[in-house]
């Protein structure tokens, strides 16, 4: 399992980066997006408890039952992943605004902040 | 139990809150904004008096155990930078009434503000790793609200830039964390210190040092990973432009400190060497950045980088005088760096436009406003009495003692041509003959003279009282290099492992 969670992150992570290095807005949103899905994959494997059908519990006294997983990364990511989408929805609608703007989604076309 | 901590956050909550609510009325929306900011001021102001001598405070969430619950800390640096950045704050919601428009006051500007607030205080007091993460996205998001408002094209080009490259640091972070996690097991700043003194495998202690300096350089604006910040500081209202130079790059500066100082002091000694490298190359790309510009707005923008150059110095001399210094010297930006934005802004009201060819001649229009602009960069630059001399000062003394001649040289050079292009502006705006009748200019209102001035004042006292600032500066040094203290606080006097022990079977 930790094996195959690995070469996801790491598909997730090269993905992004071709993503984000392309000139269209959109791509470079998509990169983003799978960015922190890769980071969020990440904290996954963090946790101690990478098994399947392993719930996130604890019994009466307070203690985890045998077998349980990690319940703080799984916290940690639902934390990150409702983050990550309201910027996902922030950033996407700024990218929908300057397009409608500067009329054009490549990067080299807003430059006008950058120039002397 | 010191719940009272949770004052800078709750304030600027509830303001906002109420301010959202009766966002037709501005006057009250524009009074609850004061209030919440003068709450923060003065409980940030009591912090600074009561802290240096009781050591850190702790509040513990819902009354949950330390390496479990969620910590707010207060140690010497977080109760100057929760004054400070109250006290910036202030300043920019009095220069806004003047200066912000009725429909950006309509559309959420003071809420955002006072959001932005309850970030950077969140940030300047959390004890946890992860929560840090979650105050850096409220700050974000209030400041990606801010930037931007309005939705000019440049603010949206600008604000695109700012916004992608912050949320791939804050991404670096986020990885940061996960690392952090997987490797100590816990995500308590005392506890992860804790361990951090005793765990083997240096190596990835290495690697995570690398990313946390990768993550908040990048909010920092070090060199190579400042192009968000001149490419998009200069788009929104100069208020907004001021309160970011003033807060959200010393967010980073003030992360980098806290992770270096207490988690990974161990690894500080190891990166110093290229801390002080990057600090060096900060410095003088950012100035030279400057000197190539011909806009007071973008000139100021390459001034934060390169300013940010002294305070990572004073990280990268790794001792606790070489942060007390980087701290007199960040305080001391903070106030001056904004005071300028504050009164370039308002020069460029006047003139109607930021560019140096077109304006001129307000020396004589605007004698005041020239009095304190010349008395800003003086302190910028380092000149005695004002508080950027003590500031620079202590940096290059602690140099020379620790026989980091280079930097020491280097940070001295970047004056002079931080000098040199702060007189850029000075001869083009203010000295220079107009092409224009200046007459016909409108005056400065007092609103826009006042925040600027009162700062530039708040420099020259602290320039001239500065024995007790500095004092206190030490006494935060130190604490911030006390990790046993810190974990005693925290966690009690036995350690968060002993808590965690007892708990855990």
């Amino acid at each position: 399992m930790i094996i195959l969670l690995a070469i996801a992150i790491g598909s997730l992570f090269g993905g992004a980066t071709y993503l984000i290095l392309r000139r269209s807005v959109v791509k470079l949103i998509l990169g983003l997006i799978m960015l922190s899905h890769g980071v969020n994959l990440l904290i996954f494997t963090m946790g101690d408890g990478v098994r399947r059908g392993a719930p996130p519990l604890v019994d009466a006294t307070g203690q985890p039952p045998a077998g349980s997983a990690d319940p703080l990364v799984q916290a940690l990511i639902l934390t990150a992943i409702v983050i990550s989408f309201g910027f996902t929805a922030f950033v996407l609608a700024l990218a929908y605004r300057s397009n409608q703007a500067a009329g054009s989604d490549d990067l080299d076309d807003l430059s006008t902040t950058d120039r002397l | 139990m010191t719940f009272h901590l949770f004052v800078p956050i709750v304030s600027p909550l509830i303001g906002a809150a109420l301010a959202v609510l009766l966002h037709h009325q501005w006057v009250v929306v524009r009074a609850i904004t004061l209030i919440s900011v003068l709450i923060n001021l003065g409980y940030g102001l009591w912090l600074m008096s009561v802290v240096p001598q009781s050591g850190p405070l702790v509040a513990q969430a819902s009354g949950w155990l330390a390496p479990f619950g969620i910590s707010l800390v207060a140690d010497s640096m977080s109760a100057l930078m929760v004054m400070l950045a109250a006290l910036l704050m202030l300043t920019t919601v009095v220069y806004s009434f003047y200066s912000i428009d009725r429909e950006r006051e309509t559309h959420f500007y003071y809420p955002l503000l006072l959001l932005l607030l309850l970030g950077v205080s969140g940030a300047f007091l959390t004890g946890d790793l992860f929560n840090l993460y979650v105050w850096f996205e409220v700050l974000l998001v209030a400041s990606f609200g801010l930037i931007t408002l309005g939705g000019s094209r440049d603010q949206l080009e600008g604000g695109l830039k700012y916004v992608v490259l912050n949320l791939l640091g804050s991404t670096a972070f986020l990885f940061g964390c996960g690392l952090m996690y997987g490797f100590a097991g816990t995500l308590n700043m005392a506890h992860i210190a804790e361990r951090m003194a005793t765990l083997a495998n240096p190596g990835l202690q290495t690697v995570l040092a690398g990313v946390f300096l990768f993550a908040f350089g990048s909010k920092a604006a070090i060199v190579p990973l400042f192009f968000w910040l001149p490419s998009s500081y200069h788009t929104p209202p100069v208020a907004v432009t001021a309160i970011f130079s003033g807060l959200m790059t010393k967010v980073g500066v003030y992360s980098l400190y806290r992770v270096f100082g207490l988690l990974l002091q161990n690894e500080l000694a190891i990166y110093a060497p290229w801390i002080t490298l990057i600090a060096g190359l900060t410095m003088v790309i950012g100035v030279l950045g400057a000197v190539a510009q011909m806009n007071v707005r973008r000139i100021l923008s390459f001034h934060i980088i390169s300013q940010i150059g002294y305070s990572v110095m004073g990280l990268g001399l790794a001792s606790a005088a070489g942060l007390a210094a980087g701290l007199v010297f960040t305080a001391h930006v903070m106030i001056v760096k904004m005071a300028l934005f504050f009164i370039g802004g308002a020069a460029e009201q006047i003139n109607g436009t930021g560019d140096l060819k077109k304006m001129g001649g307000l020396a004589r229009r605007e004698p005041l406003l020239a009095l304190f602009w010349f008395l800003g960069i003086l302190s910028l630059a380092g000149i005695p009495p004002l508080s950027g001399f003590i500031g620079k000062l202590i940096l290059l003394q602690v140099g020379v003692s620790q026989q980091a001649y280079l930097i020491t040289a280097v940070a001295a050079g970047t004056s002079i041509l931080t000098f040199f292009s702060m007189l850029k502006i000075w001869n083009e705006v203010f000295w220079k003959k107009s092409y224009e009748d200046v007459n016909r200019l409108p005056r400065v209102r007092f609103g826009l003279l006042a925040p600027g001035a009162a700062l530039v004042i708040l420099s020259v006292a602290l320039g001239l009282v500065a024995g007790p600032f500095v004092e206190y500066n030490t006494i935060a040094g130190q604490q911030l290099f006390d990790r046993a203290a810190y974990i005693a606080t925290v966690c009690g006097a036995d350690g968060c492992e002993a808590v965690y022990r007892a708990s855990v079977k």
